[in-house]
């Protein structure tokens, strides 16, 4: 394919993308629920190709992403909660003296999220980063509970308001806010994967003692990657809590993490653009398969297993499915590309016409 | 002494009770070819390794261009397990991570290949230009260090060239045929801009004719990245052809060093090799 084809079909793409938006913008009310599904796809989408950055691209394994995140909400929650309604908030025990005078714009805000999320990266990846990778994986896994407990705890109320959770936090104004907030988070982490640092990275991943041999300092490396994963990981925590508009303890239970590491596992290790469209799978296959929670009836007849929870059985087995069919996620390690859509459907074409050739040689 | 590029000095490596190398002196000297042979598991490889820092040394010094590199004595534990010689016991304890080694200006290629396996031939040697790359990270991963990635890349991109790899520049590694895939090995350690450079048996699985374009691939390279060579092999005729010295291991001791001419009709040599010559 030639390069202005490509030009051309990627503004095509993005115009379309751009009208959806804007149409979707302009009927808010009536789209509430879609934009609603598009939001949270985005977001998730930012912590996933945050935890490729590690999982995939440096191989470190890090399970610390509802940690990161609760990091990232519970900072932007807490200085972009209007200081008037801050009492209403935290009407049980009132809130800190000193934090409850500051209040800082979203951005600034998330910027800090992300930060506080990266220190408290820098603090675990120091002692373990020098062990061997797998203790990662434990130590950002109890990080993450920890982080949970102490959010909760009673002592807590002044600052976290415990388990009574926060409110208010100021929603988007537009859908343009987070979309563009996102995309431009997972610009920088793309730049960066297709640096110099980013092809250090991924020979760490692929052989740890040659790396070495290159000259590549393992430690400095790995803390780096984890670092930076886990500032946008907060941004992404960030992100959510304005896009929640009101946020407690559970909602960072370790189930969070699993569903992030989902979408990278779907999407493909190594992938960006698998992540975005395992976000987008994850996110809104979750939403359309609602009906399964549906009691639902066939004339007279009562179909059997439509009830409550159902929708998360068939939406697990689907999972395994792909997982089955597409072992290395639905993109591998390969990127999305308008050559690789084009051979996609030639594929299932040409697949198909050797199906029904092979149907009828049978008979 | 003076043009010293390595230096061992009673060097003895153990892991737990077992010695694989036993009190073993050696040098390589500037422009040399230098052999380190000897049957299986006698400690070659071994050596390699505390050389470039993957392990620490139980006891001994390493000097490189007549510096201090490396060096450590038995401490905790091995103190009681020391086997080496307890009239050499290094007093000093310098460590080195393999990455500052590198840094240094030692390359290596391993045993079994270690390639970046699922990268390209070009990334491959890419990557080993990172460690000389000036620019900060923020910098970096905005790309707005085009100038020095446009350099890295003309000097891996010749490299490639250089070593008839061209063609195969976006292919990836573990795709390529077997001899290549060890060039490519040689390729990207040349790629971090070594004096000495470590082969650790590079004609392993090779025919006789890919063999002896590799003695000669040696060679040229030795002149034209004005290098120094140190290598373990198998193949006889390789060695023989291209060292300016040997030194035979045996169980972890140095059992005979000199000339290839010596080294070829020393007894104690044809003992050792006599099993590993049959099955060859
Ligand atoms: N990491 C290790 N742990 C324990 N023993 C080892 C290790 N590496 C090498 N050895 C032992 O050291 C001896 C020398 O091995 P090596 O240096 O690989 O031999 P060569 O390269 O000469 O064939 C062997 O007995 C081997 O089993
Ligand atoms: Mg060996």
């Amino acid at each position: 394919m030639k390069k202005s084809t490509k030009t051309l079909f990627n503004i095509i793409a993005v115009s379309i993308i751009l009208a959806i938006l804007i149409f979707l913008e302009m009927n808010k009310r009536k789209f509430s629920y879609d934009i609603s599904i598009i939001e949270r796809s985005m977001i998730y989408a930012v912590a996933a190709v945050a935890m490729n950055l590690t999982n995939g691209f440096t191989g470190l394994f890090s399970l610390g992403q509802a940690g990161f995140m609760a990091i990232g909400a519970y900072t932007v929650a807490l200085l972009t909660i209007p200081v008037e309604a801050r009492a209403g908030v935290f009407y049980v025990t009132g809130m800190n003296e000193f934090l409850s005078k500051i209040e800082l714009p979203f951005i600034p805000a998330l910027l800090l999220g992300g930060l506080f999320a990266a220190i408290l990266a820098g603090l675990i990846g120091i002692p373990v980063l020098r062990l061997k990778s797998d203790y990662l994986a434990i130590a950002t896994l109890g990080f993450s509970e920890i982080i949970r407990s102490i959010i909760a705890s009673p002592q807590l109320n002044m600052i976290t308001n415990g388990s009574y959770g926060l409110k208010k936090i100021p929603r988007f104004s537009s859908i343009f806010v987070p979309i563009a907030l996102c995309c431009l988070c997972i610009l920088i982490i793309v730049l960066l994967i297709n640096s110099s640092y980013g092809r250090a990275f991924k020979a760490i991943r692929e052989d740890e003692t040659a790396a070495e041999a290159m000259g590549i300092n393992l430690f400095k490396h790995k803390l780096t990657s984890f670092m930076i994963s886990s500032f946008f990981t907060g941004v992404a925590g960030g992100l959510l809590a304005s896009y929640m508009g009101t946020i407690d303890s559970g909602t960072f239970k370790i189930t969070l993490t699993y569903d992030i590491l989902l979408i990278v596992v779907l999407g493909g290790m190594g992938s960006v653009t698998g992540s975005i469209l395992g976000s987008f799978l994850v996110t809104a296959g979750r939403e359309w398969l609602r009906f399964f929670d549906q009691p639902l009836k066939v004339g007279n007849w009562q179909v059997p297993l439509f009830r409550t929870g159902f929708r998360m059985v068939v939406f697990s087995v689907l999972l395994m499915v792909v997982v089955l069919f597409y072992s290395k996620g639905l993109m591998g390690s390969k990127e999305f590309s308008w050559e690789g859509l084009v051979r996609f459907f030639k594929n299932l074409f040409t697949r198909k016409q050797k199906l029904n050739g092979g149907v009828s040689n049978g008979k | 002494m003076g043009n010293n590029v390595l230096r061992l000095e009673h060097c003895t490596m153990q892991f737990g009770g077992v010695v694989a190398v036993d009190n073993f002196s050696m040098e390589v000297n500037e422009h040399e070819i230098v052999a380190l042979i000897g049957p299986n598991g006698a400690g070659k490889t071994t050596a390699f390794n505390f050389v470039t820092g993957v392990y620490e040394p139980t006891n001994g010094k390493v000097f490189f261009h007549d510096e201090l590199m490396v060096a450590n004595h038995p401490a905790g534990k091995m103190k009681k397990l020391y086997k080496g010689d307890p009239d050499q016991i290094c007093e000093k304890i310098v460590r080195k991570t393999p990455d500052q080694i590198t840094k240094l200006g030692i390359a290596r290629t391993f045993q079994n290949i270690r390639l970046f396996k699922a990268l390209t031939v070009f990334e491959n040697v890419l990557i080993a230009k990172h460690m000389h790359a000036k620019s900060g990270l923020l910098k970096t991963a905005m790309h707005l260090n085009y100038r020095e990635e446009i350099q890295m890349r003309k000097e891996a991109m010749e490299l490639l060239e250089m070593q008839n790899l061209a063609a195969y520049r976006n292919d990836i590694a573990s795709s390529l045929p077997y001899g290549q895939q060890r060039h490519l090995e040689i390729a990207r350690a040349l790629a971090t801009n070594p004096t000495l450079l470590l082969l650790d048996e590079p004609a392993a699985g090779m025919n006789p004719q890919e063999t002896d374009e590799l003695a000669a691939f040696i060679k040229k390279t030795k002149e034209d990245f004005n290098l120094t060579v140190f290598l373990i092999e198998h193949h006889m005729d390789l060695v023989m052809g291209i060292s300016d010295r040997i030194y035979v291991l045996d169980f972890g001791k140095m059992i005979a060093h000199g000339l290839p001419a010596d080294i070829q009709n020393n007894d104690r040599v044809i003992q050792a090799y006599l099993g590993v010559e049959e099955n060859a």
